[in-house]
Formats: structure tokens, sequence, C-alpha cells
């Protein structure tokens, strides 16, 4: 969606309709909502700088000098770190999007009126989980409950790159963890995409109707590309908590700093933040620096990630908005 | 709308403070900093804060519960938020006393570095939490295993690979094992369990274990992680034919394995652990009163592997109130009663009778 | 649409009904369904292997399959399509149903054990083994998620106003870009934010609530700019023409013709970001502290919540260890409680105020 075509627009009508005498009742409210948005900003700026000041040792000192003292260089500590939480972040993307999607349209567009509410609200549900506990159940439920088809995927579908290696023997892999991230963000995506597709025109959709589209042309003709900018956005915000889950993933990943394609073995990738909060209790000294600069490079790869969503919308901006 | 949250958020924390009690806890606590003129009688009030070592924190939580029974009008909190932390907190003067998993270095040591101890303080490490680390295993049909060093640091670096590896086999006769993979169970995170144990292993079998003790499992040894003890324990109970480290007061229903230790096979027990403790000389060139100790992991039938945990506290504390519950609180912790609750509620080894008195010792030297 | 009906006419020869001429009766999905999951049942169980995960989804491509399959002979392409989709859009809800109903049944099972009064009425204080309670962190949770929400949900709703209805140019453009970079914030990392702003501001060792409810807020503040942003964009124009028109001030506008018509997307954004905060265990555990004793000043001295017991009980039991592990599936149990109710109280207020609508 553009960001900025309605606002100028409305912008625009209202400067034509506006009487002559100023309101302050307007002036008040834009004056409250623009203050907001620059607390934001303030508060961002605070974080930053914190950010920026306690990861600089760690960016700035001699890598001969960091690996004298034992933490090695910091590019390729962190960087396998970096590929573990978006490879854990797609594959939970991989598997939640297509389902998010699919709820929210059966609860929309499928499910009987009456039902729908109900439905929606018990997808919510899973949002009221709190991340300890689906830490604590992708230990005890899923991870068990998983080795069976680690061993049946390794064996049977193993010529599959990531499929092949020795199976893990306790199932806390990263094709669990993604699972249990893929749990986590169903709702955000869910709520968020049943939300607009609720608000797709009646009239467009009634409209393809009326031509005699089946209920699934329809949605894909009326219901869809309305959404799409909904749908990333939604996305998006999921790809967010993924890329950022600690406690889940500290509890479930059997994690290594490294970098590895197989899902299903012992040995997986880790996690930037997973890995800060393992390590950060007992660490002192530079390996502090070191840890708050791994969140400085989160930072960065969710900024990438949210540019390029931002672009893709943008691009789409034609199909969008209630114009 | 920010000016409008402020009070808000106080008016409801009002209102919530007028109803909230919890039906164990009496009137309200004395305020912090308390009148402590009369120290000597059980009037002792006030509130001490302690951080750090996640490893002693139900033996912290338990030391608390005895002290503030003794003592209504004194609230000790313990946050267990590791031992860096800890450590960090207490040099910055944020906390009374802290828990770490190792002593100071030396270079971290010295007077005037503490910011809440007077000028001319140093700190002290008081060892005063020894935990045996078990071997743990979860095999089937296998009840009892003896494992020699080298067979440990073989299977942990990922070197011996099949439970039906003839190296096992050598100290285990009679038992038969399955030929199945072995999955080695390792701490995810930085701990001092960790560290306790590449230490060992770095002292026993220098010739397989090649790296230095870490709080950080090397990277190069592979191998499945789990966080916490807790997290191993449960990997190695849920999973199959795995082995992992843990604390021995966690083990629970699993088999724990017995290490050599120069002639004889021993296991975790408290007694071999404390003698560990004992038999471990105290780091050269320290204030009199501290008790920084050399583990010596090779030493004649001691259990090798047992984390040692330190209260961190002051020589000189700036607040007098603050030493007077310290001293108390340490007291109470280095007491047979103290050590007694501990071993029971957290499954510690006590600390022998020498080392309590030498312990008790430095903490009357506080002030 | 003569060549749609055209294959649905040649079909089937007898005709018994002329408006369901051509499609499956209902029966057929039933009976494709339970023999989709017999067979793959005992395929894999004839193979040994997989386990139930593997059986679940063996029956699931099964029958997709076998009843495009169908449809596709009796019905015709479009409308077989139009099936699968229903059938996909129904499997995905099942689907998303199974982790539901297994983590709520993993927490109730292990959580009733202890979901007694003693639970809600004790603290931690001088307990050591079995009984205590969870009260402080009860206390805590509501009292620290309260506070981030009050400073939260007005920044983040009026940020989301400028954003939808007055940004423009740079400084619009550099919220929206922040914003995101907000959500990526690492949780433990808006902790640490917490404890060194509260250390610096006001000396060493200053844990509290506040500062815990501080480090949520950076948590739940992007959240919340995001959510409700999105769904004030999709207010159509023409109710705010229409508002205009008639003479109504733009802030009047916006409070009650665009906030109202997406205000139940809002809560429920809302409710989101309170329940993605108040499961949060990282950040507090650094910021708000650790006790076993009740305390409800957020200002002064460490709190407790209900995460951090959760995580503690777990993480760090002795022995033995029941009564910990009793304890720490109770509180999880009782979190999931307090989120529920706050959705349930949410979706009150948000019907409340909703404006009806075609939909509703």
């Amino acid at each position: 969606m553009s960001s900025t075509a309605p606002a100028a627009e409305s912008s625009a009508a209202s400067a034509g309709l506006v009487p002559t005498k100023p309101r302050i009742g307007d002036r008040v409210f834009q004056g409250l909502s623009t203050g907001s948005g620059i607390a934001i900003l303030v508060i961002l700026a605070l974080v930053a700088a914190f950010l920026v000041l306690r990861a600089f040792p760690a960016l700035t000192t001699d890598p001969a000098t960091l690996a004298a003292q034992g933490y090695g260089e910091f590019w390729s500590w962190v960087l396998p770190l970096a590929f573990g939480t978006v490879w854990a972040a797609i594959g939970a993307l991989v598997l939640a999007v297509p389902v998010a999607i699919g709820i929210a349209l059966f609860i929309s567009h499928y499910a009987p009126r009456r039902l729908a509410q109900g439905l929606g609200y018990t997808i919510d549900l899973l949002a009221a989980v709190p991340s300890v506990v689906f830490g604590l159940w992708g230990i005890f439920v899923l991870a068990p409950a998983l080795i069976p088809l680690h061993v049946w995927l390794t064996t049977y579908v193993g010529w599959f790159p990531l499929f092949s290696g020795q199976p893990s023997g306790t199932g806390r892999t990263i094709f669990t963890t993604s699972i249990v991230l893929a749990v986590m963000i169903l709702p955000i995506i869910t709520s968020l995409c049943r939300e607009v597709f609720l608000q797709a025109p009646n009239l467009h959709e009634e409209a393809a109707l009326a031509l005699g589209a089946t209920r699934w042309e329809m949605i894909r003709m009326a219901v869809l590309p309305f959404a799409r900018a909904g749908i990333v956005s939604a996305i998006m915000l999921g790809l967010g908590r993924a890329l950022g889950e600690t406690m889940a993933v500290a509890l479930v990943l059997s994690g290594q700093n490294r970098v590895d394609f197989q899902v299903l073995t012992a040995e997986n990738p880790n996690t930037i933040a997973a890995n800060i909060a393992l390590s950060f209790p007992e660490a002192y000294g530079l390996r502090i620096n070191q840890l708050i600069a791994s969140g400085l490079v989160l930072f960065v790869i969710t900024l990438a990630v949210n540019m390029l969503a931002r672009w893709i919308v943008a691009r789409r901006a034609q199909y969008s908005g209630a114009n | 709308m920010r000016t409008i949250g402020a009070p808000l958020a106080v008016l409801t924390a009002t209102a919530l403070s007028l109803t909230a009690c919890a039906a164990n806890e009496g009137t309200s606590a004395a305020p912090a900093g308390g009148d402590t003129t009369a120290a000597q009688t059980s009037t002792l009030s006030g509130t001490l804060a302690g951080r750090g070592a996640s490893s002693m924190s139900v033996a912290q939580q338990t030391w608390i519960a005895g002290f503030q029974t003794a003592n209504p009008g004194v609230t000790v909190n313990y946050s267990p938020d590791g031992s860096g932390a800890g450590r960090e907190s207490f040099i910055s003067g944020a906390v009374g006393y802290a828990g770490s998993d190792r002593a100071l270095k030396d270079d971290e040591m010295g007077a005037g570095k503490f910011a809440g101890c007077t000028a001319d303080s140093n700190a002290l490490n008081l060892p005063v939490y020894i935990s045996p680390i078990a071997i743990i295993f979860n095999v089937e049909g296998v009840d009892e295993l003896q494992l020699t060093p080298d067979t440990v640091a073989g299977i942990f670096a990922g070197q011996i690979t099949n439970w039906n590896d003839p190296a096992i086999a050598a100290t285990n006769e009679g038992v038969t094992f399955p030929d199945a993979a072995i999955t080695a169970v390792h701490r995810s995170d930085d701990s001092g369990t960790t560290e306790n144990f590449t230490d060992y292993l770095h002292q026993a079998a220098p010739s397989v274990w090649t790296e230095e003790a870490d709080g950080e499992w090397p990277a190069g040894f592979g191998g499945e992680s789990a966080q916490g003890t807790a997290g191993v324990v449960d990997a190695v109970t849920n999973g199959v034919n795995t082995i992992g480290y843990a604390d021995a007061s966690q083990a629970g229903s699993l088999g724990v394995a017995s290490v050599e230790s120069g002639t004889e096979f021993v296991g975790p027990t408290a007694e071999d652990a404390a003698a560990l403790v004992d038999a471990s000389p105290r780091i050269e060139g320290r204030p009199e009163h501290d008790y920084a100790l050399e583990l010596n992991r090779t030493a004649e039938g001691a259990y090798p592997i047992a984390l040692l945990s330190y209260a961190l506290v002051c020589e000189t504390y700036q607040d007098a109130a603050t030493a007077e519950l310290v001293k108390a609180y340490m007291t109470y912790m280095l007491s047979d009663e103290g050590q007694a609750a501990a071993e029971e509620a957290a499954g510690s080894a006590p600390l022998s009778s020498t080392m309590q008195q030498s312990l008790q010792s430095a903490v009357d030297s506080i002030s | 649409m003569s060549t749609a009906t055209a294959p649905r006419q040649s079909a089937q020869a007898p005709v018994d009904n002329p408006l369901t001429a051509g499609q499956l009766p209902s029966w057929v999905t039933i009976a494709v369904g339970v023999a989709a999951l017999a067979v793959s049942a005992l395929v894999f169980t004839l193979l040994d292997t997989g386990g139930i995960a593997l059986i679940v989804v063996g029956a699931v491509v099964l029958f997709l399959v076998v009843m495009h399959i169908i449809s596709l002979a009796v019905e015709g392409s479009r409308r077989a399509v139009d099936r699968l989709a229903k059938h996909v859009v129904v499997t995905m809800f099942l689907l998303a149903l199974l982790p539901l109903i297994s983590v709520t049944w993993t927490a109730l099972s292990h959580g009733i054990n202890r979901l007694d009064p003693e639970f809600f009425t004790y603290s931690m204080r001088n307990v050591v083994g079995a009984g205590g309670g969870a009260a402080h962190a009860v206390w805590g949770t509501l009292i620290i998620t309260g506070i981030a929400t009050l400073i939260s949900v007005p920044i983040g709703l009026l940020t989301a106003v400028y954003l939808a209805e007055y940004g423009r140019g740079a400084l619009a453009r550099s919220i929206t870009f922040f914003v995101d970079v907000m959500t990526g914030i690492p949780s433990i990392v808006a902790g640490l934010f917490a404890y060194a702003l509260f250390t610096l501001v006001f000396g060493p060792g200053t844990i509290n609530g506040i500062a815990g409810a501080v480090a949520l807020s950076v948590l739940m503040i992007p959240v919340v700019v995001r959510s409700t942003e999105e769904l004030l964009r999709i207010v159509p124009n023409e109710l705010r023409e229409a508002s205009y028109a008639l003479g109504v001030p733009k802030w009047k506008t916006i409070m009650r013709i665009v906030i109202p018509t997406a205000v139940s997307g809002i809560v429920a954004g809302v409710i989101l970001a309170l329940a993605r905060i108040m499961g949060e265990t990282a950040p507090l555990m650094i910021a708000a502290g650790f006790t076993q004793s009740m305390n409800t000043n957020p200002f002064s001295g460490q709190m407790m919540t209900l995460p951090v017991f959760v995580f503690d009980s777990y993480a760090r039991p002795g022995i033995p260890r029941e009564p910990f592990w009793d304890r720490a599936w109770t509180g999880s149990l009782t979190l999931i409680l307090i989120v529920m109710l706050l959705n349930l109280a949410g979706r009150f207020i948000a019907k409340r105020f909703a404006p009806k609508t075609g939909r509703k």
C-alpha cells in the first residue's frame, strides 16, 4: 500500500473544506499524534545509542587481541549465528504462512457465519500461550513425538540434501524448532490476515459471485488482490517475532555455532537471540560487548527484511487500498 | 497521553498494593537500611540483595528461607541471573554479595575495585557450595557404567560414537551394550557446570580433550545440546541412547556412571566431592581470608567432577548495615544447620568441618 | 458459461435432481477421509516407521489427492479446484488446532495438580520444597504488564493515527522505518536497555517493576503501531469523505469514524501484543529482577513475574523435583488463563464499540 496516497488525498479534501477559522481540537490531536511518533523515535534513538555504545568495543578491538582472550574473531563468530537466525525463521514462515492464510480464509469466507467468530478466537488462544510454555511443550511433547519422523525422513528421504545425515536422538533439531516457531507466529499472521480479508469490499465479492465465479475464484479475484499488502505486513510481523524469539528457541534447539543445512541432525546452527540468552548470564568483559554486537546484527537483519517487504508492498500498490 | 499514563499507573499500583498480600507473609517487611544498632539480638532487619550463579539458586533460596524465618525483619533476594551478572553487579556495588561459579581472577581482585566496599578493601572469595556433577546416561539394558577419563573425553568429543565401542566395553565386563549411536548431550548455555566438566577432561584426559576449560562447549566437538541442568536431564531422559552431565542431585532415576579416580571407580557422592575440595590448594598471593581454590581433579580417591561456587563479599563494607546482614547470613550459610538444609533441598555436598571453620573465621573478619 | 456447464451435463447420465446433478454427494468426502486415514495408518504401521505425525501427514495428502481426482472426474476442473481450495483451507484450520489442543492439554494435565487456593494466596517466601504459591508472581505480572500497556497503547495508537492520517514526508517515512527496526529488537536487548537506562538515571542496582515495564513497552509499541496502522489504512476513504462533507473536524472524524470502524482489529492487535509481552522471560529477569516475596510497589524493589516464576521453577528445581515441576506448569496454566481472560474482555469491548457492518 502506498503510504502517502490516502493521506494526501484526504488532506487535499479537507484543505478544500476546512473553514478559515483554525480548529483547536485538530491542532491538539495532530500535535499529540505527531508527538507520539517523535517519542518513538526518541525511544529508538536511546536503544540504538545504548546498543552501539555497548557493541562498539567488540567491533573495534583488534581481532588478534580478541583471539588472545579466547573470544575469536567477531565476524566469523556472528555469521553462523546470523545464518541460523534466518534459517530457522524461513523454516517457520514456510510452515506457517500457508496454514495461516488458509485459516484466515476459512474463518472469513468458508466457516458457517455463526461459528466463524468463535473459531477466530480459538486460534487467537494460541497467542495466549507464553513462549516459555511453548518451549516446555517443544521439549516434552513435540520433540519426542517427532523422533520417529526424523528417523523416517533420514532413512527414506535422505537423498534430499536437507534431510540427510544422522538423525538426532532427542528430536531437538532446527526442524522441530521451526515447527514451534511456526505455531507461535501462526496466530499473529492469522489474526491480521483475517481482519484484512473481512475488510475486502463486499460489493466486489458479490459482483464476482454474481458473474458465476466459484468461491475460490471470487477469493482469487476480489479478496487476495485487495489483501496483498495486509498479508505481507502480517508475514513481516510474524517474521519479526520468529527472528527475535528467544526463550522457546533457547529451550528447544540443540544449537551450535555452525553453518549447516541439514535440518534433522543433532548439530544445528544456533540463532542470535537464543545465543544471547544462553551466553549472557555467564558473560563478562568483552564477551558482553560481543553478544550485544550480535544483537545489533539481528537488528540489521530485521531491517533488511522489512525494507524488502516495504518494497514489495510498494510495487503492488495499485492493487490495494480502499480507493 | 503519556502524561495521563503515569498518574494512572500510580493509581493502579496504589489500588493494587492495598489489596494484594500473600497469606504466608506477615505484615509488611521492614524498610531497607533499617536501624542496626541493636544487631546483636535477633532484631536484625533490612533488605540484602544478592545476585549471581544460577547453579546454587536452590541452595540460596533454602538458606534465605531459613535465615528469614530466624530473622523475620529481614528480606534477602538472590537473583539467579548468572555468575557474570553477579560479578558485574558486585563490582558496581549494586548488590551486597554475589554468587559465582569461579573465583575472581587475580586481575579482577584489588583494593578499591569494588564500589560497595571501602576504598582500601579487597573482595573475598568464599567457596560455600559444592555440587558433584554426575555423568548420566539412558541406555536400554545398561544400569551401571564405569568409564575412564579418556573414554569420557572420547564420547563427548565425538570420537567414540557407538555404545558397542571396545573402549567402553573394556571397563564394563559383563554388560552387553547395544549397537546404537551415542547421543552425547552437553549444555547449550554458558555455565559453570560445563566449565568444571571441561576442566576435568582437560586435566584428566589431556591427550583426547585438547581444548582448555571453558564455560561454553567447544564448537569443534559437536554433539547434542540442551539448555540448563533441567534441559540436559530431560534430553537424556526423553532421548534414546543418550549420555550427558548434570548436577548429581537432578539425576533422578537415570543411570549414573562412575569414573576412574586413581585406581578405583568413584561415583558422585557428597563425601567424595567434598574430599576433592579438601585436597585442593588455595591460590597463592590472595588476601589472608580469601579461599579461592585451585581444584585438583586428579586427587586420589576423590570424585573429580564437582562444581564449586563462591560467595563474593567485601572485606569491609561501606554500609555497616549491609556488612551486618552479610555476616549474619553467611554465618547461617556455613552453619551445620544451613549446610544440612542445602544438602536436603539442593543435593549439595556439605563442607567438611575444617573448611567450615576456616570459612567462619573469614566471615568473622568482615566488617 | 456454456463451456463450463457442458462437462457437468455429460459427466453423469442418470439425473435425479437437476439442481445437484454433477455434484458429489457429501458422504463421499467423509468416506474418502476415513479411507485415507485407514490406508495411511495401515501402511505406516505395517512399515513400522514414522509414528503418528507421519500417519496424519500421509492421510491428509492421500485425502486431498483422491478427492481432487474424483472431483475432477465428476464435477469438472473449475469446481474441482474450488473443492480443493476448500479442503486445503479446512485442513489448514484443523492442522492449527493440533498444536493448540496439544499445548492446552499439556498445560492443563500438568497444571491442574497445584491449581488450588494456596497457589494464588501464597508467595514463595520461606518456602522450601513443596507448597507455596505464585501470588507474588501473579501480582507482579499484572502490575508490570499493566504499566507497559498504559505506556504502549496510547503511544502506539497515536503513532499509528499519525502515520495513517497525518504523516507525510521525511518524518512519517523515518517513523515507519524505525518502527520496523523496533520489531527486530531481541527481547533480551530490551531488558538490557531498560536495566542500563535505570542504572544510569537512578544509580546502580535499580531493578524494579517500572524498569521491567519500560523493557516490555519497547517490545510492545512496534507491534501495536504495525497492526493498528494497517487497519486504519483499510478503513474506506468514503467514510472519511462523508464525515468531512458533513463538516466534522478531522480529529473527530478519526476518533468517531475511523478508529471505531477498525476497533475490533485494533483491540485484537493490542491483545496479541499484550499476550506476547506477558510471556516474556529474559527481559524481566534482567530489568525487574527476582524475588520470592510479595512486592506490589513497582517503584521500589525487585518484582517477580509469572514467566520468570515458570522458567525458574522449571530450570532450577530442588530435590525432589516434583513440587517445582507442578508449580511451573500451574504457573503456565495461570498465565494462559490470564491472557485468555484479557482476550475475552478485549472482544467484549471491541464488540461494544464496533459499528454494525454488513458482516456482523
